[in-house]
């Protein structure tokens, strides 16, 4: 939420930890930014100076591969030099704090932090309590936010629909437990998407979810007529049984996206995933690889996306 | 020590008082109210100019760390910033580190606490072996060593067949049964109120219901056993209804707030801090107007500050990592006294779920004035205010969501057993 945190005084971005709250001018200006990185990663040497002598810490306190590898090839493009910890596996065992872990990283002059943690907040948190100078980038915290992801779905969705003004989107899975889906929620209720829909068993949906402007649907043949965009969500191994779903079978049987059911979407209706895809379990591969998706697609306008959101914490607007 | 409280405001809820008047003090009594008694001659004198006097205040939870957790804060420390916080008389939750399900344990506080200046201390015991839910605790032992009544403090308790017979066993006795209602299973994971703003912040759920359902079950139990109840830390609209439904038909069940649950609510948790984790959750505006109805229409019987004081590196913490809870016993008065201001409760009312009430629930007879009774005093200006910082805290815990809050109520002075064990310079 807007706390004041993300932007400075003078309304530029600071940090970026959530979507929620941020003026649509701030993601517009994201998006379009991006758009100018597009061409490097197509150039003979992919790099631009921008960054160059900024020292970027990635900080996983949680696993990850593909975040963390986007999240490297964006820096490094900038020319920044990038650090990747895992700290997981490293100081937390050793009981070193979080802001034990953050204060030695300032002292060997870093300029931002991306952050990964299992806990919601964490990200704040860190924020809250680094030098001036130094940006938080929220990598994904809890079931909080995951900012960028948000971001390069909007960027996918624009690239091949235009506008947002005239879209129906529906966010189809495991709503309760996700950051990702909380972020798009966010960027495209912000950006002007009329209609966005979640589809879920009740199990997997928040409470009061209503209240983030979102229709629910606990049905894709209801859930998914006429929509422009089908965001697939991961569902994660250990909910695949027990008391929040009984099985994946069955779950696949209602609320995997086979080609019979995207028929009710428009007929170019786009289908995405954050990834990684569970096969068989949310999507059917016939989709995954069908004509409509643009997963891979997303993979690489996310890191034009991370390029410009490091770009414009360290540097005025581009 | 003779003491001579002048020119302040007698305000005694328990018998009617308002009204000005000196009070006398000797040899740990009250041994007169308005003039001064033949031949007495103060060796103290507080002046209680534009200051109310009134009993000294009675928590019915407040966590001193000892035994085991004294890296969180000690007796001194504690007793010290209660009786800073104008408390004379305490309630100690059994959730200490080991918990007090042994009499050995709890002789031993009484006995160190006994040796410090600072309140009364009335230790709670464990009702189940260290608070696990299997075994019942040696109660009549228990109660002998000093144990005031019985309670679970915030441990889940999954078995409804042990809480019957824990119950059956305390109605024996009659020993009082403290209980947060909490249902082991809803509540599990949770770290903020299962709704809208938790849902957005991506915080796992407490949802209201893990409240009612414990409290339906406790009530059944409690009507089916005859024990005393006291139902702790209330947070939800619904378990004041409940409540306030169960008296009507008779039932002798008593309940109390936290006096952070009178002030903040779930729209408060936006910035993660991580001081408004809280168990009970904070939860919706609908549920705090609630409480602050239930204590004004009497449903509600007392006010606690719930003391839990952390240190740093169990509380400087993503939120859902934070140890819970608030250091609050100095701040249990000028929060009352602001909830009082903003919601028309008469100074008088207010006082009386400090004092009154809330001893007649520990079953002791404090938080009241009469002559030839304990001189346990609290003298505090009403109209003078303070900021609230890490600093000024008595307490050894400085995690408190009030910080930089400006409060009215400054305690000038705080006697315990004819003690002035606090006086502020």
């Amino acid at each position: 939420m807007a706390d004041g945190l993300q932007l400075s005084p003078d309304g530029q971005l600071k940090h970026l930890l959530t979507l929620d709250g941020l003026p649509s001018r701030i993601l517009t200006q994201i998006l379009d930014t991006a758009e100018t990185f597009m061409d490097v990663g197509e150039r003979d040497v992919k790099k631009v100076p921008l960054l160059r002598g900024k020292a970027i810490f990635n900080l996983f306190f949680e696993p990850s591969t593909r975040t963390r590898t986007t999240f490297d090839i964006a820096a490094k493009r900038l020319s920044a030099d990038v650090v990747t910890l895992n700290i997981a596996a490293s100081s937390q065992s050793k009981g070193e704090t979080v802001l034990d872990t953050v204060a030695n990283l300032t002292a060997m002059h870093a300029d931002m932090f991306i952050v990964r943690h299992s806990q919601s907040g964490a990200a704040h948190f860190i924020a809250r309590h680094v030098a001036p100078h130094i940006a938080v980038v929220n990598a994904g915290d809890g079931r909080h936010a995951h900012p960028t992801q948000g971001l390069l779905d909007a960027f996918t969705i624009r690239r091949y629909k235009g506008a947002f003004h005239n879209l129906r989107v529906a966010i189809v899975g495991d709503i309760l437990h996700s950051r990702v889906a909380r972020s798009q929620i966010h960027a495209l209720t912000t950006l002007g998407v009329p209609e966005v829909r979640v589809i879920a068993p009740r199990t997997l949906l928040p409470a009061g979810v209503e209240q983030m402007g979102v229709h629910v649907y606990h049905d894709m043949q209801a859930g998914l007529k006429d929509v422009d965009v089908v965001i697939m969500l991961r569902l994660q191994n250990e909910r695949m049984k027990g008391a929040l779903l009984p099985s994946a079978q069955e779950y696949f049987k209602q609320f995997g996206l086979t080609p019979e059911k995207l028929a009710r979407a428009r007929p170019d209706a786009i289908v995405m995933h954050p990834g990684p895809m569970n096969r068989g379990v949310e999507i059917d591969s016939e989709v995954a690889d069908g004509p409509q998706s643009v997963i891979l697609p997303q993979v690489t306008y996310g890191i034009a996306v991370r390029m410009a959101v490091m770009s414009m914490l360290m540097g005025p607007a581009q | 020590m003779k003491i001579h409280i002048k020119n302040g405001r007698l305000v005694d809820p328990a018998h009617g008082i308002d009204q000005p008047a000196d009070v006398y003090v000797a040899a740990g009594k009250i041994v007169a109210i308005g003039a001064a008694p033949d031949g007495f001659h103060a060796n103290k004198t507080v002046d209680a100019t534009n200051c109310v006097v009134c009993p000294g205040l009675v928590d019915l939870a407040v966590r001193l760390r000892e035994p085991g957790l004294e890296y969180k804060a000690t007796l001194e420390s504690e007793m010290l910033a209660a009786a800073a916080g104008g408390v004379t008389s305490l309630a100690i939750p059994p959730d200490t580190d080991p918990p007090l399900d042994e009499p050995g344990l709890v002789e031993m506080l009484k006995f160190r606490a006994k040796n410090l200046p600072g309140p009364r201390v009335y230790p709670v015991g464990a009702l189940t072996q260290k608070l696990k839910g299997d075994t019942l605790t040696e109660m009549a032992e228990l109660t002998e060593a000093g144990c005031i009544a019985f309670s679970h403090a915030d441990a889940p308790f999954a078995d409804t067949q042990v809480l019957m017979r824990a119950l059956d066993y305390a109605a024996t006795f009659d020993y009082p049964v403290w209980l947060r209602p909490q249902d082991a299973w809803l509540g599990r994971g949770g770290v903020a109120h299962d709704g809208p703003v938790a849902s957005r912040l991506g915080l796992p759920g407490i949802p209201a219901i893990a409240e009612t359902i414990a409290i339906a079950t406790i009530l059944t139990l409690a009507r089916e056993t005859g024990v005393r109840l006291h139902l702790a830390r209330l947070s939800t609209r619904e378990g004041v209804a409940m409540v306030r439904q169960a008296k009507a038909q008779g039932l002798k069940v008593s309940c109390d707030v936290s006096v952070n649950h009178l002030h903040l609510s779930e729209m408060d948790l936006t910035r993660f801090d991580s001081n408004l984790h809280f168990l009970p959750p904070v939860r919706s505006q609908r549920d705090r107007d609630a409480l602050i109805a239930g204590l004004k229409d009497g449903t509600i019987d007392a006010i606690c500050s719930d003391h839990a004081p952390v240190d740093d590196n169990e509380k400087q913490l993503p939120f859902g990592e934070a140890s819970p809870g608030a250091s609050g016993v100095e701040l249990l008065l000028p929060l009352t006294l602001k909830w009082a201001a903003e919601n028309d409760v008469p100074l008088a009312q207010a006082l009386d779920c400090l004092t009154r009430k809330p001893a007649h629930i520990l079953g002791v007879p404090n938080g009241q004035l009469a002559i030839g009774g304990n001189a346990d005093l609290c003298v505090f200006d009403p109209a003078a205010a303070f900021t609230v910082t890490a600093k000024a805290l008595k307490s050894q815990g400085n995690n408190t969501p009030f910080l930089g809050y400006e409060l009215p109520g400054v305690v000038k002075a705080t006697i315990i057993d004819g003690h002035l064990d606090y006086e502020r310079q």
